[in-house]
């Protein structure tokens, strides 16, 4: 007590305090790190595997992150043997037997990202360091997705994409350890093109408004190069912030900005909200240089459709997958997802839906839950039965390649969820494009220890 | 010309929401002296007053077709209205003009919730500093907007505005202009007009009624009319509650705009407060001005020509405002001298 | 009389914090909150409402824009790494001094005005940061994606002396590797200074000026007193507090986003301060910690929890109990905060500060009987 009645000197606060280091922190730490002392990170030793899934349920995507919730919950299912199966069947791969992932029945974790990649990021480092997940899969924003990939790289932990669209993730942001089954926004571009060419002709005057991030912008430099490349003219291109909710102030300059297209490089609510403010004003019933005015959605879901309501009928967009194809195994997931919920999937649904399927799968074909050896066995992986006909996991890049559909928004629909027809299938080969285009690296296989 | 026009609509219509808003907040502070940080909240349950009208008479009935199978293979479900089973036809035009209709809704509502917050908590606060304002009706808007969220959930529901009112109006072809030149919503023209007669409304109520007269005398004087016998407390109850109404039918007018969620409410607080400060704490002619001010302003500053010159100026040019008036002119626009000054 | 001299009372205070905070690892377990990123944050956060309270506490300036000061810390630091090295102290050493230049800039201006015209400055000041960062300059930021390390970021200093690895470099002090408990350990410890430093200004004769700003400013000025340049120091020391959490951030997860400066996220650190006892040096800590942990592990209570939970009442009652308690836990955390926080503002002013001194006075009370008028103290600040 005398140290503390004369105060505390220097070199006293040092000796205490390396005292309470000593006493205190040391000793939880080794015990922590032998608690961890296993040759990989969140090494499943029960008889049960952890999944993450992180989702917007708030925020911009919050309708998607929905969607995409219900989809995991299904694939755990099926996974674990329960219910109708889904996929399994009509998987090419017939690896998955329903007993869970190698023998060990799939728990899982969710939690919200609130469309912002601090909070998504969060969310998965809790995941992964406290609920000992081994695999972390959602997004519905390629901004959270590939803040979370490059967290997962550090971390040593799979992760599967869930809807990002941005070219990105698996361009410049691409990592060895992040996969991503959803399409993006160059194939967006090449598909879309020649469709909007034969519709509304090759000379048009475009207007851009785009949400401002990786996501906005990688699809306004697709969308715009591919238009461009028909002989379509840019007459601006303006960011919008992410969540505007009222985009008037920035319609109303499109009016007179002499352009006859206007391209909504927007997604989620805020695609729902851009769209129906725009043809509230009218742009719709216009004319413009001699030519009806038109809209683009680039990308576009069920659920925005739904959202849009009348707004959406005959405008263009693309789309990853959508639930009225006729494959066996588009019926099937069809069938499956809705008998549980009493909706169709959308198609944030499906890829999320497959991404969990497809990782439960490596892992089973590569016998292990050794990241290095899951990862090996998802690149370069050919499979079909998944909805999307035959596709390929490119090992170069870790980006699926598959169709891709350019759909339109239905006159007139018989149902409430009938509200995209697909007008055109683009097949792989044309959807393809040389992995070297986008720059970035996908970086090492080492499995770190939870970092 | 034609571009300058279209922006100045726009202005006018966010114009009329940022006013109407701040109305109410600076009536409550010129009369009740508080800082409401609830006041955001106060707007986002108009709107909900809306959604929970519309989700009402929409309520449906589910009955099961089994001679039709979704593509799930079960029965085809046939939802009906309840409002179209009672009222028929009726119900229908109910569902079409719900968003009007439901100002009738709103405005007890908006008045027995602003009534009861001022009774219940705010009521307490009188006395205590300025700080303590912010910090309790802070955590009540934090809870109203949890509330809402627990019951109507986290995701905007979008409301239909009336067939009859949807698509745009020529303004341009009215003045004279080439026609379809200036078009504009006319749902926007509404939401301008509607929040301009209802700002006539307070400003008539406060200039014509002897009720007005004595709020007026009681926000100049507050003790001496006190002494005079009157009691001036029920009286800017009353006020309280006419300011929740204020931003409720503020709300519920704008949800066919932005189809509202349970966060609307903090969106437009920092604004609204913003206005506040423009036009001068607690003066409503400079609520006014400033609302319309801003919101013309900020469309302007959208405008691609003027962002090529001073990139961003859109999304900050409402808080520099404030900024510089704060420091120049810190009462505000059109303030009493002496109010707040320091 | 050196430097480092404090109180008896405030150096017994800075012991049991440290052993506290030190043995989180221990102590934390039985609460499902014991793992590095969750700990971290409860470091991170505590500094940042400790630095908060040097302004708010003892001035009353109400800041509703600190949030921005922790942006710019957290964006200054990741840019250290991504141009100089991925050494933590130059990117603590730059975000500090970054954060207090704008802490000095902004509350030059807003200083000017007090009462709610400083708190809404600050917030008009905050929100124009955040939306400069969000949309505009998206080349420094990197806007709504996050600022993010990249594997050909220049890293000057680091690749004088060393080769670039095969993947991204991880921050690190002294080359000791920084992650998981050791990130925690190390945040810990600057926690620790920080406190220690916060206490040196809270008996100072620098804090009791301050002090006086609070309790009453036009004496001050009537006396003489030009109190202007101490509410700008206190403010740029809380600006530098928030820029240091920032770094810190970044340095246990290199990105920044623009979301941690929206004027709720301010708003988070005036909860945490009020929650635990504005003007004391533990409150805002313990503010920090109870809202975080809300945050983290309260929020992630989902309904199966919750019956198993009540499984003890009959089936009925139980779906009831569900429902009602279900929207005040999981992803109805914030109506439980909201709640609280409107509650200890109307009826216990000092946060959980006073809350444990009027308990504690109330046992003493029992236990000696008698004229006990004096031991009603009431709170010190």
């Amino acid at each position: 007590m005398t140290l503390l009645k004369r105060g505390l000197t220097r070199r006293r606060v040092l000796q205490t305090g390396m005292a309470g280091i000593i006493g205190s922190g040391v000793a939880p730490l080794m015990f922590t790190k032998g608690a961890w002392a296993q040759e990989f990170c969140n090494n499943p030793t029960g008889d049960t595997v952890t999944l993450g899934f992180v989702m917007p349920l708030t925020g911009a995507y919050a309708d998607e992150g929905a969607d995409q919730q219900r989809a995991f919950l299904l694939a755990v299912e099926h996974l674990n043997g329960e219910g109708d199966g889904g996929l399994l069947p009509t998987f090419s791969s017939k690896a998955l037997k329903g007993n869970g992932i190698l023998g060990k029945k799939v728990a899982y974790v969710t939690g919200d990202d609130q469309t912002k990649s601090d909070a998504g990021r969060d969310a998965a480092r809790r995941m992964i360091e406290r609920d000992g997940a081994i695999m972390i899969s959602g997004a519905s924003s390629s901004g959270v997705a590939i803040a979370e990939q490059a967290l997962c790289q550090e971390m040593g932990v799979i992760y599967m994409a869930g809807l990002t669209h941005s070219n990105d993730t698996t361009g410049k942001d691409k990592k060895r350890y992040g996969f991503r089954h959803f399409f993006n926004a160059y194939q967006s571009g090449t598909a879309i093109a020649p469709v909007l060419g034969e519709a509304y002709g090759k000379d048009r005057r475009a207007y851009h408004l785009t949400s401002d991030y990786t996501w906005g912008w990688t699809q306004e430099e697709s969308i715009k190069n591919a238009t461009e490349a028909m002989g379509w003219e840019t007459v601006a291109a303006v960011r919008t912030p992410v969540g505007a909710g009222d985009f008037s102030q920035y319609i109303t300059p499109v009016l007179n900005s002499g352009a006859d297209v206007l391209i909504l490089n927007h997604y989620g609510f805020d695609g729902v909200n851009s769209l129906t403010q725009a043809v509230q004003f009218g742009l719709r019933d216009r004319q413009a240089n001699g030519k009806d005015f038109q809209i683009v959605l680039p990308l576009v879901s069920d659920l925005m459709a739904q959202g849009a309501g009348e707004a959406i009928k005959g405008i263009y967009g693309t789309a990853n997958w959508d639930w009225q194809l006729d494959d066996a195994a588009s019926g099937a997931f069809t069938r499956s997802f809705g008998a549980k919920y009493g909706q169709p999937p959308s198609q944030i649904a499906q890829t999320s839906y497959v991404q969990a399927l497809l990782y439960a799968d490596a892992v089973e074909r590569a016998g292990t839950f050794y990241p290095p050896e899951v990862i090996k066995a998802l690149e370069g992986f050919e499979f079909d039965g998944m909805g999307n006909g035959q596709t390929l996991y490119r090992a170069e890049d870790h980006q699926c390649l598959k169709e891709v559909l350019v759909v339109q928004g239905r006159e007139n629909p018989s149902t409430t969820f009938d509200v995209l027809q697909t007008v055109q299938k683009v097949g792989r080969d044309v959807a393809d494009y040389d992995a070297s285009i986008f720059e970035g690296e996908l970086g090492p296989y080492d499995a770190a220890l939870c970092a | 010309m034609e571009t300058i026009l279209a922006q100045l609509l726009n202005g006018l219509d966010k114009g009329g929401a940022y006013a109407l808003i701040a109305l109410g907040l600076t009536l409550v502070f010129g009369t009740l002296g508080v800082v409401n940080f609830a006041h955001g909240a106060l707007f986002m349950l108009g709107a909900f007053c809306a959604v929970a009208f519309r989700q009402f008479i929409t309520y449906e009935t589910v009955t099961l077709d089994p001679t039709k199978l979704s593509p799930w293979g079960a029965p085809l479900e046939i939802k009906t209205p309840m409002a179209q089973i009672w009222f028929g036809d009726f119900g229908a035009v109910l569902i079409n003009w719900s968003v009007p209709i439901s100002i009738l809704l709103a405005i007890p509502v908006m008045l027995v919730i602003g009534i009861v917050m001022e009774r219940g908590l705010i009521k307490h606060f009188y006395k205590r500093a300025h700080m303590d304002q912010i910090l309790v009706t802070f955590g009540l808007a934090i809870v109203l907007q949890e509330v809402v969220k627990a019951i109507f959930g986290a995701n905007p529901i979008s409301q239909p505005m009336p067939v009859e009112l949807r698509g745009s109006a020529d303004i341009g072809a009215m003045l004279g202009l080439t026609p379809g030149m200036v078009t504009y919503p006319i749902w926007r023209l509404i939401y301008f007009l509607f929040s301009a007669s209802i700002i006539g409304a307070v400003f008539a109520f406060l200039r014509l009624t002897t009720f007005g007269m004595v709020v007026r005398a009681g926000m100049a004087d507050r003790e001496t009319v006190g002494i005079l016998g009157i009691n001036i407390d029920r009286r800017f109850t009353i006020m309280f509650g006419l300011a929740a109404v204020v931003a409720g039918l503020a709300g519920v007018m704008y949800t066919p705009l932005v189809p509202p969620n349970y966060h609307l409410g903090m969106d437009f607080l920092v604004l609204s407060f913003v206005v506040v400060v423009v036009g001068g704490m607690g003066s409503l002619p400079g609520a006014v001005a400033a609302g319309f001010l801003l919101g013309i302003l900020q469309s302007f500053a959208s405008m691609t020509e003027i962002k090529a010159i001073i990139p961003g100026i859109d999304q900050i040019i409402i808080y520099l405002v404030a900024v510089v008036i704060l420091l120049v002119r810190p009462r505000g626009l059109l303030g009493r001298r002496g109010v707040m000054e320091t | 009389m050196n430097i480092f001299y404090l109180p008896r009372r405030d150096a017994i205070t800075l012991a049991v914090f440290a052993l506290v905070v030190l043995t989180m690892p221990v102590w934390l377990v039985p609460f499902g909150a014991a793992y590095p990123g969750l700990m971290q944050k409860f470091a991170i956060f505590a500094i940042f409402a400790v630095g908060y309270n040097v302004l708010f506490g003892l001035t009353g300036y109400l800041s509703f824009g600190h949030a921005a000061f922790l942006g710019v810390g957290s964006y200054t630091a990741v840019w250290t790494f991504k141009l100089m090295t991925m050494n933590v102290i130059p990117a603590m050493i730059f975000a500090v001094i970054v954060s207090g230049l704008f802490a000095l800039a902004i509350g030059f201006v807003s200083l000017r005005r007090s009462g709610i015209y400083f708190s809404i400055l600050t917030l008009a000041f905050a929100q124009m940061c955040y939306n400069l960062a969000y949309s505009v300059l998206t080349p420094i930021t990197n806007g709504e994606t996050a600022l993010q390390l990249t594997m050909n970021d220049p890293r000057v200093l680091d690749l004088m002396f060393s080769e670039r690895g095969a993947g991204l470099p991880s921050p690190s002090l002294l080359g000791q590797g920084m992650s998981g408990i050791e990130a925690f350990y190390v945040v810990a410890v600057v926690l620790l200074i920080a406190f220690y430093i916060a206490q040196k200004i809270f008996v100072s004769p620098f804090g009791m000026m301050l002090r006086a700003i609070k309790s009453n400013q036009t004496r001050m000025h009537y006396t003489g007193f030009n109190t202007r340049p101490y509410a700008l120091t206190a403010f740029v020391i809380s600006g530098m507090y928030a820029g240091l959490a920032g770094s810190l951030l970044a340095a246990t997860d290199p990105l920044a986003g623009a979301e941690r400066m929206q004027w709720t996220a301010s708003g988070e650190v005036v909860l945490m301060t009020i929650l635990g006892g504005v003007g004391t040096l533990i409150g805002p800590v313990i503010g920090a910690w109870l809202i975080k942990y809300f945050e983290n592990i309260f929020s992630g209570f989902n309904d199966a929890m919750l019956h198993h939970t009540f499984s003890w009442l009959p089936q009925g009652a139980q779906d009831v109990v569900v429902a009602i308690t279900s929207k005040f836990v999981g992803e109805g955390w914030q109506l439980s905060l909201g709640l609280i926080f409107v509650l200890v503002v109307v009826f216990l002013p000092g946060g959980v500060m006073e809350g444990i001194r009027r308990f504690s006075s109330l046992f003493r009370n029992r236990r000696e009987p008698g004229p006990t008028g004096a031991l009603k103290t009431s709170p010190a600040e």
